[in-house]
């Protein structure tokens, strides 16, 4: 496969490390009344679509930032590739 | 009509005529007891136990193409029960002693064949990790041999003792596990619950549950609807499609493993043997085909196939652990969507809704498993509670912390 | 007698003879020959036997989709089982050998088998060898597997080399016949950059074989003429003997390039074969189409084969397997090949053609309406026996039968990536369908188009929409344009042991009890009978198995099912897959700053992940190891001793808030660690289990290094990544690692202080005071290099880690030795380490095995509860906190002359050793010089409160049990005296 790096440009899918499901940016608040719920769920829970899926790839071999790619499980397609941090950001999470 | 080698005989001398199908082709009827969704090993097994061990015959497995279509055709054919964990030692174990007697159970030869596995061993550390399962074994009444450099070379003359980038320093071997032909698990299960009065319905998809007040009444196929007082679901690699239609996330992903065979060959390896330092298991088919196979791809994927890389990167295994076999050729590389769970370890267990059931989670692990779980599915779908071999395997037990993580890899499921 | 059945004309070179052994048995050929044409050539017809029933084979095809005449080429190491004749370049010197049959090829004693067939039909063996239970793995399998197999390998290492590489284009072009060299020349003039791959050693595909004529001349001219604008075009790369094997992921294709398979022995350093991953824009598939058979009985025998290769032996190879041949064929196709025979002098028996309007000639009798029905000869074909239209049977002499059942499209790339190909009522025959490969399109006969014209115009046409090219299309070249004209017909009604698949010796009576019995869709024919899982991947045998299958079911063909193709195209050599990646050069190998020092003191290397350290450093008159490393323990704790720890990860971390980004990954505090301090962190998953651990030294108030094992580096240095850029965006803080930038040696002892202060330059304190345990700064060392020094200890005694830029690295290993005579300073490997930092009790690799927690790591009180940690929160699960839980201990033998052995498990003293009853297992274990006694460290259930113990240790796998007590796992030092010292 090839990753559209959005700093880089095309690059081989060997470069990356894949680490799963972009939810995992939505880390809960530790200090919820139901914070032993929540981050079960966060960790252990995956939709796992047949289809889009957003999901985080690691550049090991490049610059190392954390992309965040939105692929298609049934066809492989890739129609969207950001940079995490900013997908985090755009989420709330910040310091 | 059962099989045997008279009967072989007989049909022989004239000329085939009494064959009759291995099981029938019936329409569903409106209503069972219970329903198995997937006509895979896993609910095939799960039908033939229920109908043979549980008593019960009002059953239908529901199977949305062929049977034995998805993992239990398309997967390395090893059994074994060499694990190091108290929630699943017990289980497989007893998965293989099913294997042992599979075949007198079922009056079909799936060609059990226990030609013994090798996990080789490459590092001291390794070793003290092998020791620990290998006594792990034992204590749980399985066999587990632990193998020394002289011993490995004595028996595996042609594997790679030259230039090794890891050497190999020794081996744990379990002489019981083997391999099966896996086509045939499916259709001696088949065979068998189809004889007990099992009703196997092929292409017949399963749309969605009916659902009332907490309560599965059945399932929307599309065939039309079909009642049950229960419904198990057993469609590793789709659990996550399928469970979605009553409302579930489930601790799994889907991914691909690629699986290889080469050209068929006259015998060159006696029986299973692993790569400790690379990804990279092998053995010999009956027919001379190098069956092998090693790591996921790595990306969470339901298209039934694979990239290069990996496929390099298994042929690297086999070059680096055994460099005769560089002039076989690789003939044909297929892909299994795996439910990979987030401890490596399966689910057979009930669900929040009231006569819903699930089987899945097996991660690359399913096919040795097929008889257990396909037991220990109907033990809980006849008597609503979990087989004493199977009582780790629950949903709950991410909320409570007690995974079943043979790898240590913790919850990322493309690693175990 | 040499080469009788050699014909006039063709591509060889005749002026060069090349002499080759099939079976010991000595020929001469030509160049430009394959194997099976030079056999045919010199009157060969029998080359192989078949899979179940060892009936003798002869080629069927002159390509590789090729299911029969297969052979060991070449010996020794170099023996490569199951190679196509079809497809091997002839050389000088050539060998090759027949396969699956004993004593020979002619004699076979397994053909026995063929009387039998009636009881060996499909899937016979799931029904019997099942009593008694114990013979299927004693007696039947093993008979099973010994008969089973068809080449065999030399059980040696492969001793060529093979490579791998990338390539990149615009257009790449797959098959190089008409309509593949007119879309490259189309591409190609627009100034596109092109990749033609062609599996051939000729470029121009079926026009090699054809007689036909392009612009009034040869069609051979055409493509030499074309070939050779390709070649001077610095925008055009053709690839002969290449095969694209497979479509991958985002427009990749794998290729495999066969550089020396055509040489008698490989030129030094050069490559057997090379895998291309080729990154394209585009590619157009223009791999033709391949003939099929008709099934009838018998139609195996040596001689019976496709008209097309009888037409590709007879035109570009100057060769036919007999003076007299038949055709069988069901469409016009299979005239010309009698015609073109015909024209080479062959004598033409007949043409039996199944349609009762088969087209006439003047030179040859045509049997319209009529049938082949069965043939003869033991060895090769002698007869066939044709039904003619009027109902009465006629034989007819031939030696060889060419057999047309019209033309497959070549789509199998198109299936790749589980595209499914659609029907086509006028060639009965699946064509490309509309879900190919994003990128890839298709032309000429692999779509169905067989004429030449067809193949030009839509070569030219792909090759313009693929390029987005405008304008009018360029003029094609004259070529003939004739239609189809085939009337679908797969077998002779009535035939039974009619051959479908001819490897696998599938017959037309396996489909029918195949459907008898229930097997009716195409994954269960194909799984029950073996159809199509030969070499040839069922190339020439699954659609009329499909056929056959549709007509027992009463439904269409596309009804009944498809047959979808995955990679790869042909098979490919599992060392090509590897290229250099085997060996020594399996995986890379890291060496650090002091190996070469290291390998001059005669070290013992061990592999630690990529890593190669030295293990010990056996002295002159040590005959033991134990010797070397218990001297090496012995020296440290007694005076100083040094070793490389540059393996363990480093990462830099800086930032303002760098000490708060600590405090997340970290599960103990960091926030308020005074600057020129260290401390020990343990991070967890945020599972809550232990991930790794390591130290954190602050330099500054915005610079921290980190230490990581040397096994987790890579994954704690992507983790603290996630954290900071997934999960803490705004951090002000920067990682990066910088394992291999810093050399960095551990001196422990206690004269490390003496030492490192001869070498430390003066303005720097390291006494006690000014340099407290776990202190750390930069320094200069040596008269002014600059250095990094944490006062910290793995081996529990006084000691420090200096790190140096990693050039110094081996000058530092070398200047702490000669500074370090007069302390007597002793290097030591990992053994020592591992065993003083067990002595000590600290976790390390075995201990954090991926399922252990702080609480089992005698640490649970480092979790802090006042600051969210990643992992902090699910440590907090019931599963992890239980009653009872395990807990990191020692464990020493009650008798100190046995053994503790990691990986044994422990057991109370009383009751039963079984899983049940299993207390624990020890994680590592050593011999310690310090305690004379052989010592351990285990997770033991509630070990927290079973100091003073006594337990059985057992190891039922290697015999073991042995009397142990549990104690604390600090064996050396539990004060921490000596670190502080």
């Amino acid at each position: 496969m090839i990753i559209n790096h959005p700093l880089l440009g095309p690059r081989d899918s060997a470069e990356f490390v894949y680490l799963g499901d972009a939810t995992l940016i939505d880390r809960p608040d530790w200090q919820s009344e139901t914070a032993l719920k929540d981050f079960s769920d966060y960790a252990y829970l995956r939709d796992n679509p047949a289809g889009e899926h957003r999901e985080l790839w690691f550049h090991e071999g490049g610059d190392r930032s954390w992309l965040v790619v939105t692929r298609n499980t049934l066809t492989h397609e890739i129609s969207k590739v950001e940079l995490a941090r900013d997908v985090a950001r755009a989420r709330g999470r910040s310091k | 009509m059962r099989y045997s080698g008279f009967k072989v005989i007989r049909e022989a001398l004239r000329g085939h005529k009494g064959w009759g199908p291995a099981w029938r082709d019936p329409e569903p009827k409106s209503h069972y007891d219970i329903i198995i969704i997937g006509g895979g090993g896993h609910g095939l097994a799960t039908a033939h136990y229920l109908a043979k061990i549980y008593g019960q015959r009002n059953v239908a497995v529901i199977e949305k193409g062929w049977i034995g279509g998805g993992n239990v055709g398309r997967n390395t054919t090893i059994i074994r029960s060499n694990y190091l964990l108290d929630g699943n030692e017990p289980f497989y174990e007893f998965s293989l002693k099913l294997w042992e007697g599979l075949e007198q159970d079922l009056n079909y030869n799936a060609m059990v064949s226990q030609r013994g596995i090798m996990n080789l061993i490459h590092s001291d550390a390794q070793r003290d990790a092998f020791t620990r399962r290998g006594n792990a074994m034992i204590l749980n009444g399985a066999d587990a041999e632990l193998l020394d450099e002289a011993q490995i070379r004595a028996e595996y003359p042609f594997l790679n003792f030259n230039d090794a980038r890891f050497p190999i320093k020794g081996g744990l071997a379990q002489r019981r596990g083997g391999t099966v032909r896996h086509d045939a698990v499916a259709w001696g299960y088949a065979r068998g619950a189809d004889q007990n009065g099992v009703d196997i319905i092929q292409n017949c998809e399963v749309t969605g549950f009916r659902i009332e007040d907490g309560k599965c009444l059945g399932v929307e196929t599309s065939k039309g609807f079909i009642g049950a007082n229960k419904v198990g679901c057993a469609v590793a690699g789709n659990s996550g499609r399928m469970m979605s239609k009553a409302g579930m996330r489930l601790p799994i992903e889907s991914h691909v493993l690629q699986a290889f065979v080469s050209e068929g060959l006259k015998p060159v390896l006696p029986g299973v043997i692993t790569f400790g330092a690379g990804h990279f298991y092998v053995s010999q088919s009956d027919k001379g085909g190098l069956v092998f196979g090693g790591d996921l791809d790595g990306y969470n994927t339901y298209a039934q196939r694979g990239n290069l890389p990996v496929v390099e990167d298994v042929c690297e295994g086999g070059m680096g652990l055994m460099p005769m076999i560089g002039r076989a050729r690789l003939l044909r590389m297929w892909g299994g969507i795996m439910d990979m769970s987030m401890d490596g370890s399966p689910i057979i267990d009930r669900t929040h809704v009231d006569g819903l059931y699930f089987n899945g989670g097996w991660c690359y692990g399913g096919f040795k498993a097929t008889p257990a779980s396909g037991y220990c599915f109907a033990h809980l779908l006849a008597n609503d509670a979990p087989h004493p071999v199977a009582t780790a395997y629950r949903f709950d037990r991410f909320d409570k912390g007690r995974m079943i993580d043979e790898k240590g890899m913790g919850n990322q499921p493309n690693l175990h | 007698m040499s080469q009788k059945n050699r014909l006039s004309g063709g591509q060889i070179d005749r002026n060069t003879t090349l002499n080759f052994t099939f079976d010991g048995k000595r020929y001469t050929a030509h160049p430009g020959d394959t194997l099976a044409s030079a056999l045919l050539a010199n009157g060969v017809r029998l080359m192989g036997r078949s899979f179940k029933y060892h009936r003798p084979r002869g080629v069927l095809t002159a390509g590789s989709e090729e299911p029969n005449a297969i052979v060991e080429l070449r010996s020794g190491n170099r023996q490569e089982p199951n190679t196509r004749a079809t497809t091997i370049e002839m050389f000088d010197g050539l060998s090759a050998n027949s396969q699956n049959r004993w004593p020979s090829l002619k004699f076979d004693a397994m053909a026995i088998n063929d009387r039998f067939s009636n009881f060996l039909t499909a899937g016979f063996y799931y029904k019997t060898f099942m009593w008694p239970a114990a013979f299927w793995e004693k007696i039947y399998e093993p008979i099973i597997r010994k008969a089973a197999g068809l080449g065999s390998l030399s059980m040696q290492e492969d001793p060529d080399e093979y490579d791998k590489g990338f390539r990149h284009c615009d257009l790449l072009i797959i098959g190089a016949g008409p309509s593949g060299l007119m879309a490259a020349l189309t591409a190609a003039r627009s100034g596109a950059d092109v990749i033609v791959a062609d599996e051939d050693f000729a470029m121009g595909g079926r026009l090699n074989s054809e007689t036909l004529s392009i612009n009034d001349a040869a069609a051979t001219d055409w493509v030499a003429q074309s070939v050779a604008e390709l070649s001077s075009m610095p925008n055009v790369r053709l690839m002969p003997r290449t095969t694209v094997i497979g479509a991958f992921d985002h427009g990749i294709y794998g290729a495999v390039e066969r550089v020396g398979d055509h040489l008698a022995s490989q030129p030094a350093g050069k490559p057997r074969q090379i895998l291309w991953r080729i990154y394209t824009k585009r590619a157009i598939l223009c791999a033709g189409a391949t003939e099929r058979p008709i099934a009838f009985e018998n139609n195996d025998r040596p001689g019976v084969m496709l008209a097309s290769a009888l037409r590709t032996y007879a035109n570009r190879f100057a060769a036919t397997p007999a003076q007299r041949v038949a055709v069988f064929t069901n469409n016009d196709d299979g005239h010309r090949t009698a015609a073109d025979l015909h024209a080479k002098g062959v004598k033409i028996a007949a043409v039996v053609d199944t349609r009762p309007d088969a087209p006439t000639s003047m030179d040859y009798e045509v049997l319209a309406g009529a049938q082949v029905v069965d043939s003869k000869g033991r060895l090769g074909l002698t007869f066939v026996e044709v039904k003619q239209a009027d109902g009465s049977n006629r034989t007819l002499e031939c030696g060889a039968l060419g057999v047309s059942g019209g033309w497959n499209p070549n789509v199998h790339l198109t299936c790749h990536q589980r595209g499914r190909p659609t029907w086509n009522d006028e060639l009965a025959a699946f064509v490309p369908g509309d879900d190919l490969p994003v990128g890839l399109s298709v032309a000429g006969a692999a779509t169905g188009g067989l004429s030449t014209h067809a193949a030009l115009e839509s070569g030219a046409k792909a090759a313009k929409a693929a390029l987005g090219l405008k304008g009018r299309l360029p003029k094609l070249p004259e070529a003939e344009d004739a239609p189809v004209s085939m009337t679908p017909f797969w077998y002779v009604k009535g035939a039974q042991r009619a051959w479908l698949d001819q490897q696998n010796d599938v017959t037309v009576k396996d489909v029918k009890l195949s459907h008898q019995e229930g097997f009716i869709s195409v994954e269960h024919l194909k799984r029950y009978t073996t159809l199509g899982m030969a070499t040839d991947q069922g190339k020439t045998s699954n659609m009329g198995a499909l056929a056959i299958m549709a007509e027992l079911t009463g439904k269409s063909i596309p009804e009944t099912g498809t047959t979808i193709f995955r990679p790869p195209y042909t098979p490919v050599p599992i060392a090509t897959m590897a290229g250099r990646m085997r060996g020594m050069e399996f995986h890379p190998t890291r060496l650090t700053p002091s190996h070469y020092w290291a390998k001059e003191q005669g070290a013992v290397f061990v592999e630690v992940g990529n890593w190669m350290r030295a293990q010990w450093f056996p002295k002159p008159g040590e005959t033991h190891w134990r010797q070397s490393v218990d001297r090496e323990i012995s020296q440290t704790r007694a005076s100083v001793g040094i070793c490389d720890c540059t393996t363990l990860g480093k990462i830099d971390v800086q930032g303002t808030d760098a000490a708060e980004f600590l405090n997340k990954v970290y599960c103990n505090a960091f926030a308020k660690l005074a600057v020129g301090k260290t401390r020990y962190g343990l991070m967890l998953r945020e599972d809550g289990i232990a991930m790794d651990d390591g130290t954190a030294a602050r330099m500054a108030e915005d610079h921290f290094v980190v230490t990581t094992t040397t096994a987790k580096a890579g994954n704690v240095y992507q983790h603290m990544e996630f954290v900071r850029q997934c999960l803490y965006p705004d951090m002000d803080v920067q990682l990066i690692s910088t394992t291999e930038a810093w050399a960095q040696i551990a001196v422990a002892g206690p004269n490390s202080r003496k030492l490192l202060q001869k070498i430390v330059d003066p303005e720097f304190d390291i006494s006690n005071e000014g340099f407290p345990f776990m202190g750390c700064g930069k320094i200069t060392v040596c008269g002014g290099l600059r250095a990094r020094l944490f006062r910290i200890s793995f081996s529990g005694e006084l000691a420090f880690e200096i790190a140096v830029p990693a050039r110094y690295g081996d000058a530092m290993m070398r200047r702490l030795m000669s500074e370090g005579k007069e302390f007597g300073v002793v290097p030591y490997g990992t053994e020592a380490l591992g065993a003083m930092r067990i002595e000590k009790g600290h976790a390390a690799g075995n201990e954090l095995n991926g399922t252990t927690t702080a609480l089992n790591l005698g640490m649970g009180r480092m979790v802090s509860k006042k600051k969210d940690s990643i992992g902090s929160t699910l440590s907090e699960r019931e599963g992890l906190n239980e009653e009872g839980a395990l807990m990191l201990v020692g464990v020493k033998p009650v008798d100190d002359t046995q053994k503790i052995t990691a990986g044994a498990h422990l057991m109370n003293v009383d009751g039963p050793v079984d899983a049940a009853h299993d207390q624990g297992y020890v994680t590592s274990a050593a011999y310690s010089p310090s305690i004379s006694s052989s010592i351990g460290l285990a997770f033991l259930k509630n070990g927290g409160e079973r100091k003073g113990e006594k337990m059985r240790l057992v190891s039922p796998l290697t015999n073991l049990t042995v009397d142990v007590e549990i104690v604390s796992a600090h064996f050396v030092d539990p004060e921490g005296e000596r670190l502080r010292a």
